[in-house]
């Protein structure tokens, strides 16, 4: 029978949607869903209810006094340990920041591979020591067949790549798991947090209005924050807008920046490079206004306005405040 | 003090990435080459610590011999050693790759003294294993942390207080040194080459090291595009007399209230 160890995340104590994505993944492989959580701050019944309603068996709880907040080398020990003693067939976890580092921290520990940002799971990596896997490339833009080869298989589901489903299973059973930590992992534990004031954010916000290189300038980016504060939502921009030091990079759409998923995402005087591309294609409807019919951004967008940005965009917001009376 | 910054020659693509006939690469006849963004972050982090504390950086990469291009860039900018490990330009998978750096880590600071900071990128821009750091990092026993935006360091005091990025914030660490980070864009903003840099880094010598190949159990069966999205561009108008047509769009989705 195979063991499917997936590997739980938690966010401010709650179980996070990413650990029910991987969950959810995991059932497409025939065997039993194992669950390792790690640390005690959340509730364990309520996780175990959680995860057997998607589908997991057992609900393992890490439990050690180095495994209260989140350390990189405390979670990846942990994993190492559980694998070395539940002997799993394959480890999944979701690819989210945290995700791929204790895959990769358990891996490098017991010199496994780790295959990272699959899209799916083959039924195959279940039951055979060589399989295929499909995972994403230059942050989605490409996708690569990668195949492994290891008696455990360790693998990443891509964020978002699977939809989690419940199918209302009963709850999990659970016990504990007392991992052996070296002491030395608590050189890399998380010692505080910096929050910033809650609100919408580019990556929550309804409406993003993104500017690139042909907003010219800093001050030029104030009809998109006009517009932005007019409508609830946010200015982002491209790394040409970054590298120039216009806007802040946590403004920046894209690979190397923040993937967002706005109902319109509005791209004035932005060509659309398949690295910015990547970053706004998980948005519902997208609004081009550029200069340059042909442009990347253009092709691929659900409307486009040909035209100068910095006349365009102040006709909108006037035709919103005439219609605002 | 000394730092080592790691980086990878991938291709700058423009709209689109092609894939050679065979689909064992990205089809580069018409581009050009650079770094992660993450690690030209890396690299300007380590010019800015020389600066403030006294020392030198060193740059590495696993590569072709052109990825001299690359190494030849990080010194225009102020780092002071460039070091090649030097492949045939095929894939390496990410075991194989953290195993040839761990060794070459292990020979430069048998002779020159070890590093207090080594600095990868949080993941390659072609590839994304988001790994090879974590590896290195373990094998040499020394702690890391990824997705780094903030780098405070007290040389010292032999720690470094460094900044997580999470959603709506930061986590905070304080590591031992000697450590090991793998940083993000927005770490700061990277500066351009001068002229004179440019000019210095020319003469700039390589250390090259021909890097053994000892691959893991992940290799490369093809590379492929992903499915097409259907395009159905709607054309709004032209200039300003489109804006109504936009603002209607807001109504209809529901945005303007
Ligand atoms: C590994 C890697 C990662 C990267 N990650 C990112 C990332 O996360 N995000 C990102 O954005 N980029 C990223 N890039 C950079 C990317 O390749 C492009 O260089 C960048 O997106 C270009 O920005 P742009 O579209 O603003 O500029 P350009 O490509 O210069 O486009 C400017 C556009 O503005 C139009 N325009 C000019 N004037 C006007 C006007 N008056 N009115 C209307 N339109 C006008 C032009 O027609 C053109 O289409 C990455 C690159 C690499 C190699
Ligand atoms: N061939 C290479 N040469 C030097 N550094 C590399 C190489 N491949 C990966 N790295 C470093 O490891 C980081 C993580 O890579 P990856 O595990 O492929 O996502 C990159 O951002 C680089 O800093």
């Amino acid at each position: 029978m195979t063991d499917i160890l997936v590997v739980a995340e938690s966010d401010a104590d709650v179980l996070s949607s990413a650990t029910l994505e991987a969950i959810t993944a995991a059932r497409s492989l025939e065997g039993t869903i194992h669950v390792l959580l790690f640390g005690s701050s959340v509730d364990a019944d309520e996780a175990a209810a959680r995860v057997g309603a998607f589908g997991a068996e057992e609900l393992h709880v890490a439990e050690h006094e180095l495994l209260g907040d989140y350390g990189p080398e405390a979670w990846g020990q942990a994993l190492a340990l559980a694998i070395d003693d539940m002997e799993p067939d394959v480890v999944v976890a979701c690819g989210t920041s945290k995700g791929n580092e204790v895959l990769a921290q358990a891996a490098a520990r017991l010199d496994l591979p780790f295959v990272a940002n699959c899209i799916d799971l083959p039924g195959e990596l279940a039951d055979s020591d060589d399989v295929v896997l499909t995972r994403v490339q230059w942050g989605g833009s490409l996708l690569e067949e990668a195949s492994l080869s290891a008696e455990t298989r360790i693998v990443s589901i891509s964020h978002h790549a699977v939809e989690a489903e419940s199918i209302d299973g009963p709850a999990a059973t659970t016990d504990t798991f007392v991992p052996e930590l070296h002491d030395t992992v608590a050189r890399s534990l998380c010692v505080g947090r910096e929050m910033a004031e809650a609100g919408v954010t580019l990556s929550t916000a309804p409406i993003v209005f993104g500017g690139g290189r042909g907003v010219g300038s800093a001050d030029a980016f104030a009809p998109l924050e006009e517009l932005a504060s007019l409508m609830g939502g946010r200015v982002g921009c491209s790394r040409a807008v970054t590298n120039n030091g216009w806007r802040p990079h946590r403004d920046q759409v894209g690979q190397t920046g923040t993937r967002i998923a706005p109902e319109l995402y509005v791209a004035s005087g932005i060509s659309g490079a398949i690295q910015h591309w990547v970053g706004a294609m998980a948005s519902k409807k997208i609004l081009a206004i550029n200069t340059d019919p042909e442009a990347n951004m253009v092709v691929k967008s659900d409307y486009f306005v040909q035209g100068d940005l910095h006349k365009v965009l102040p006709a909108v917001i006037d035709e919103i405040k005439s219609r605002r009376g | 003090m000394r730092i080592l910054v790691c980086v990878k020659r991938v291709p700058a693509p423009g709209a689109k990435i092609n894939i050679t006939a065979d689909g064992q690469d990205v089809d580069t006849a018409h581009l050009g080459f650079a770094m992660s963004p993450h690690e030209e972050c890396a690299v300007e982090e380590a010019v800015q610590l020389v600066e403030r504390f006294d020392g030198e950086a060193t740059v590495l990469t696993l590569g072709p011999p052109e990825a001299e291009e690359q190494l030849r860039y990080a010194s225009s900018l102020g780092v002071q050693n460039a070091v090649l490990l030097s492949t045939d330009g095929s894939a390496w998978d990410p075991q194989g790759t953290a195993r040839a750096i761990v060794s070459a880590v292990q020979s430069l600071e048998a002779e020159d003294g070890p590093f207090d900071l080594i600095l990868f990128g949080n993941e390659s821009a072609d590839s994304g294993g988001y790994q090879v750091g974590v590896r290195v990092a373990h094998a040499l026993g020394r702690p890391i942390v990824n997705a780094i935006k903030g780098i405070e360091p007290d040389f010292d005091a032999g720690t470094t207080r460094v900044k997580r990025e999470i959603d709506g914030g930061f986590e905070i660490y304080d590591l031992p040194l000697p450590a090991v980070l793998g940083v993000k864009e927005g770490l700061n903003l990277p500066r351009y080459p001068t002229m004179k840099g440019r000019l210095a880094s020319k003469k700039v010598g390589v250390k090259v090291i021909e890097a053994a190949a000892d691959a893991g159990g992940q290799g490369r069966v093809r590379l492929r595009q992903p499915p097409a999205q259907a395009s159905t561009m709607v054309k709004l108008g032209d200039g300003p007399e489109a804006a109504p047509a936009i603002v209607d769009l807001f109504e209809e989705l529901g945005l303007l209230k």
